[in-house]
């Protein structure tokens, strides 16, 4: 396994002398996500360096490469009863633990559970020189020197080629039922921040077309519990539900031009613009598919107005400034880091943000 | 050179906030890690965000370090103030400023007290989870400095999980937004990078928390094991169930003796090691859960179980675990808390080490542990009077520290390098990781002026370090992997 490191560590040497940047693939799931390279480029495949490298259930903790498929990964922890509780969607069978720390994306569970980040304990990774380092550790409280493993979730490859991860797990819930409720979208988001102000065990919420979606996970007498509580009608494709909820399988992805995600603040009300919109995480999470008559600066101050940003997640036409463009104090940090991690600006150049 | 300053700084701060008379200064001399002491040139008190960017940007101009120092309860000796620079207290910017109960945030300023959060919280049905024990007293600026934790948080997670935004001040003076009221946001996750960063990195000014529903009910089930490994299998076993407790706390024997004399909580003298393992929940949760733990418990051969009966009861089994320092304080003239996390599967060979240690270096500990999650507080019993003692402490604690890392650990779970840990972190980082936590500062403060020469050591400290200790080559688990 070693000699797959030798070949990165050669590979970004080599990009470094020929100043020429490396775009990080791995599974090539998540490829459609984020700014495309705009400049001159190699591709680094870092599928190879994958396995699970440490389990130990009882310590609640994984460490895998990070070219490890995310389904392997998945059905080594369902074989002990545990999950990865942020349910990372893989958008592709060929999807790595490596892209989905890099593009920090998290599934239905977040609002509940926490996100990559909140799992993510400690990195193997190399920097933009091809340094061998290590950050944070397979303990679940770690305060040593600072948080350099959580500062690589979502940073899109642009601070370093990851090369291993280490993951706090948790058991699944012995017992899980969706909920289907018939409300307005005003009154949905009302009810989900009431119920999630409520000792619940809610672990996901979905609202489309005048129909809010609960699921309940615990034990069996609280789901039961909870149940008589929030009313409604029980779904039975429950899983499968969720499932396309994750991977945007379900029908509300299924069209439209552009894709955007505005992660805002839970409580805000319905948000006043044109096109067809699915919420998850309690109202947190907005997606929306509009059509071309609504400029990118209106949805992005629109998500400002309600506490977040905006991303144009997927879409058909030329992706250029892809994420919500940054106030200048926190690009000029941006710009720093990443000068400190990648000083030839080989890894991923204008993956994140055109200025680096 | 001090009186310019102090010139200066009375120019936009009034008299009483700015400090510099030397039995004025003396308070600000240490935080909870008394045994490390250090005068400052000045103490300000600032009360506005506008006095602190004032403050920063004469510091930057006049290149005077700046320490920042919450309520002082910190145990690392992270707000251990610089002789020749500004100890920047935040005690006065103690304001709740707005309590979200719909969407269950809140926004308050970094003086105010961790517990004074959760108890304004109360009208609503919420609270802020993360409850290091010095709650009633640390600062919530303190806590995102530290990235502090406390017995919940297998269950609830450390401040970097219940953090949603902070103002941040740069050595500067520029104001920084990290996060947002969102659960996520664009670009790089400064708001992890920020929390733990020991005051190295900016002034936090403005802090918004989450809060979470009050459980409707908790319940504590106590187990007594005559054999400290059995306790650590009744661990694994509870977590390998899928159960996840909100609280899983073990004590060793000297431990037990010494609160059980301290406050009769009714423990077990025989046994080697208790269990307090806490459910909390609906009342059907913690009804399914406790009859699960309970069986666990006896099945993992526990010599005695007991559970809560009612809320007086458990808040009494708890008071002997909350004790163990007064109780350390009662039994040694002195003693020096350690934190070190590690894997759970060592507990019982890091207790033997540290046994050995004991009897090595004559002096007492007791072992107060975070089971769920590996955190061990060693509490080493030593009399600061007898010459020589606290430098035995010091040398046996380090010990222990060495012994977390090579167990596959870490040198400090919840209380921060700060001034005492700096000599590890040469053990537990290599060269690249060092330079590189010395990379992230400059990005954030390129002149070194926020609280200088803690946290990370510089490489020439561990060369020196390195050229001290002769390595036998003997690691004590030779075959775990050093991640």
């Amino acid at each position: 396994m070693q000699s797959i490191i030798d070949q990165y560590q050669v590979a970004i040497q080599a990009a470094v002398e020929s100043k020429t940047p490396v775009q990080i693939c791995g599974g090539n799931s998540k490829n459609f996500y984020g700014n495309p390279l705009t400049v001159n480029h190699d591709v680094l495949d870092v599928s190879a360096y994958s396995g699970i490298v440490e389990y130990e259930p009882t310590e609640l903790v994984v460490t895998a490469r990070a070219g490890t498929r995310l389904a392997d990964l998945e059905a080594a922890l369902n074989q002990q009863g545990q999950m990865l509780a942020f349910e990372p969607p893989c958008f592709g069978k060929a999807a790595t633990l490596g892209g989905c720390v890099a593009t920090g994306l998290s599934g239905p569970r977040r609002a509940a559970a926490g996100a990559v980040r909140d799992f993510v304990l400690g990195v193997r990774m190399l920097d933009g020189s091809g340094k061998d380092l290590r950050f944070g550790g397979q303990v679940m409280k770690n305060v040593a020197g600072y948080d350099v493993s959580r500062l690589m979730v979502g940073s899109l490859g642009t601070l370093g080629v990851l090369l291993e991860v280490s993951l706090k797990v948790l058991p699944q819930s012995s017992a899980g039922i969706t909920l289907r409720l018939r409300m307005d979208e005003a009154q949905a988001i009302d009810k989900m921040n009431q119920w999630a102000g409520q000792p619940l065990p809610i672990s996901a919420t979905c609202f489309y077309r005048d129909e809010l979606f609960i699921r309940l996970s615990g034990a069996k007498p609280a789901v039961h519990a909870a149940q008589t509580i929030l009313g409604g009608d029980m779904l039975t494709n429950s899983s499968a539900f969720w499932t396309s909820v994750r991977e945007q399988t379900h029908n509300f992805f299924q069209s439209g031009k552009s894709l955007w995600r505005l992660s805002i603040k839970s409580t805000s009300a319905p948000l006043s613009l044109p096109g067809r919109q699915l919420i998850e995480w309690n109202g947190a999470l907005r997606w929306l598919i509009c059509d071309e008559t609504v400029t990118a600066e209106t949805i992005r101050q629109v998500a400002k107005d309600a506490g977040g940003h905006a991303t144009l997640f997927r879409t058909d036409e030329e992706r250029r400034q892809v994420f919500h463009p940054l106030d200048p104090g926190m690009m000029k940090i941006h710009r720093a880091l990443k000068q400190k991690f990648d000083p030839a600006g080989i890894l991923n150049p204008g993956r994140l943000y055109p200025e680096f | 050179m001090v009186h310019d300053l102090v010139n200066q700084l009375r120019s936009f701060l009034p008299p009483e906030a700015v400090l510099f008379e030397t039995e004025d200064l003396k308070p600000y001399e240490c935080d909870g890690l008394s045994a490390y002491r250090q005068t400052p040139l000045l103490v300000v008190l600032p009360q506005t965000e506008k006095q602190i960017i004032q403050v920063l940007q004469l510091c930057y101009k006049t290149k005077t370090p700046v320490v920042a120092r919450g309520a002082g309860t910190g145990l690392s000796g992270g707000a251990l103030p610089h002789a020749e620079g500004v100890l920047m207290s935040l005690a006065k910017l103690n304001q709740i400023v707005e309590i979200d109960a719909a969407a269950r945030t809140a926004r308050v300023q970094p003086g105010v007290r961790n517990l004074a959060i959760s108890e304004a919280a109360v009208p609503y049905g919420l609270y802020y989870a993360p409850d290091p024990s010095s709650q009633i007293a640390c600062s919530i600026g303190g806590n995102v400095a530290e990235n502090s934790g406390g017995v919940h948080c297998l269950k609830y997670g450390l401040t970097v999980h219940n953090i949603l935004k902070l103002r941040v001040l740069t050595i500067d003076g520029e104001c920084l937004e990290i996060g947002g009221q969102s659960l996520d946001s664009a670009g790089f996750d400064l708001l992890a990078l920020m929390t733990g960063s020991e005051g190295m990195l900016g002034i936090v000014t403005e802090i918004t928390v989450k809060l979470i529903p009050v459980p409707e009910k908790a319940q504590l089930v106590m187990a007594g094991f005559d054999d400290v490994q059995k306790a650590g299998n009744a661990v694994a076993n509870v977590i390998a169930a899928g159960i996840i407790p909100a609280g899983m706390e073990m004590m060793d024997k000297i431990t037990i003796h010494a609160v059980e004399e301290f406050l009769q909580a009714g423990y077990d003298l025989d046994a080697a090691a208790i269990l307090l393992c806490e459910s909390d929940g609906s009342v059907e949760e913690v009804a399914d859960e406790i009859e699960r733990i309970n069986t666990i418990m006896l099945k993992s051969g526990a010599t005695k179980v007991s559970l809560s009966r009612n809320e007086a009861e458990r808040l009494s089994f708890w008071a002997g675990r909350k004790a163990a320092f007064p109780a350390a304080g009662r039994v040694s003239p002195d003693y020096y808390c350690m934190d070190g996390t590690i894997p759970r599967k060592h507990l019982a060979d890091v207790l033997r080490g540290i046994e050995e240690l004991s009897v090595e270096y004559g002096l007492r500990c007791m072992n107060v542990f975070h089971a769920g999650d590996g955190n061990l507080h060693p509490l080493i019993l030593y009399d600061a009077n007898q010459p020589g003692e606290l430098e035995r402490t010091e040398e046996f604690g380090g010990k222990i520290l060495e012994m977390c890392i090579h167990a596959g650990g870490t040198i400090t779970g919840e209380h921060g390098v700060g001034m005492e840990k700096i000599n590890q972190m040469c053990s537990q980082f290599r060269t690249g990781e060092l330079e590189m936590f010395h990379a992230v500062k400059a990005a954030f403060d390129a002149e070194g002026l926020l609280n200088p020469g803690k946290a990370v050591p510089t490489l020439h400290r561990c060369a020196e370090l390195g050229a001290m200790h002769v390595h036998s080559g003997e690691e004590r688990f030779p075959d775990l992997p050093r991640f």
